[in-house]
């Protein structure tokens, strides 16, 4: 019993909670900045993307939707 | 004992909110978000949207809720646009910007929004005349999500 109660609280406490790892969607303003974009500029990623392209013969699938907050 | 008792409700505490369903009771908004002025909800079909300025799909959604509320809101349809910025500035900026034609509240301490625990931004839920939600939609995807809104408001309307 003793090791049940102890158990609880630290499966709860581990990384394998959802409830204390996951922001929240509401709460993504801050991963939504321009800053937290994977490239600032647009021009070297439209470079890279195309570099890409042309070694591996392969195109997209290098974004999101809806940006760093996740949102949709 | 009672340290294990006080541990295991700390933990229970920290469990993210069950999100709010269809079928569940719209709750009271000024309980929620205290201090706002909300309009009259009593047999009215209600859409509650949570939106923020930094959110895009939030941003293009307003054109459609405007218009929504220009058909329907003679017909008994109240849109309350739920702002969850922590900033304040940002929320009345862009609420500026939106120009909407239906009232927009600020939930700054983000009580309305732990409450419904919206599974993404927007998320708006519609409830019926008798403040049953009867659907929700996570997410807006431009004239389908509105196509459906539309569909879901007048069905709503005539019941």
């Amino acid at each position: 019993m003793n090791r049940l109660i102890l158990l609880i609280p630290a499966i709860a406490l581990s990384a394998c909670s959802p409830a204390l790892v996951r922001v929240q969607p509401y709460e993504r303003g801050t991963l939504a900045k321009p800053v937290m974009a994977d490239s600032l500029d647009p021009l070297e990623t439209a470079m890279t993307d195309h570099a890409y392209f042309s070694r591996e013969g392969s195109f997209g699938g290098g974004g999101v939707g809806g940006g760093g907050c996740g949102c949709n | 004992m009672k340290l294990v008792a006080a541990i295991l409700a700390t933990t229970l505490s920290t469990l993210a909110a069950e999100p709010v369903k269809v079928g569940q009771a719209l709750p009271k908004l000024s309980n929620l978000i205290p201090g706002t002025k909300l309009p009259g909800t009593e047999g009215k079909v209600v859409i509650v949207d949570f939106w923020a300025s930094w959110c895009g799909p939030c941003k293009a959604s307003f054109p459609a809720f405007n218009r929504l509320h220009d058909k329907y809101a003679a017909q008994g349809l109240v849109i309350v646009g739920v702002g969850v910025d922590d900033d304040a500035d940002k929320h009345q900026k862009f609420a500026g910007k939106m120009r909407a034609k239906f009232p927009l509240v600020h939930d700054s301490a983000h009580k309305a929004a732990a409450f419904f625990a919206p599974a993404t931004m927007p998320t708006s839920y519609i409830a019926d005349r008798k403040g049953v939600i009867r659907h929700v939609h996570n997410g807006f995807k431009g004239a389908k999500t509105e196509a459906e809104l539309e569909k879901e408001i007048e069905a709503l309307l005539g019941q």
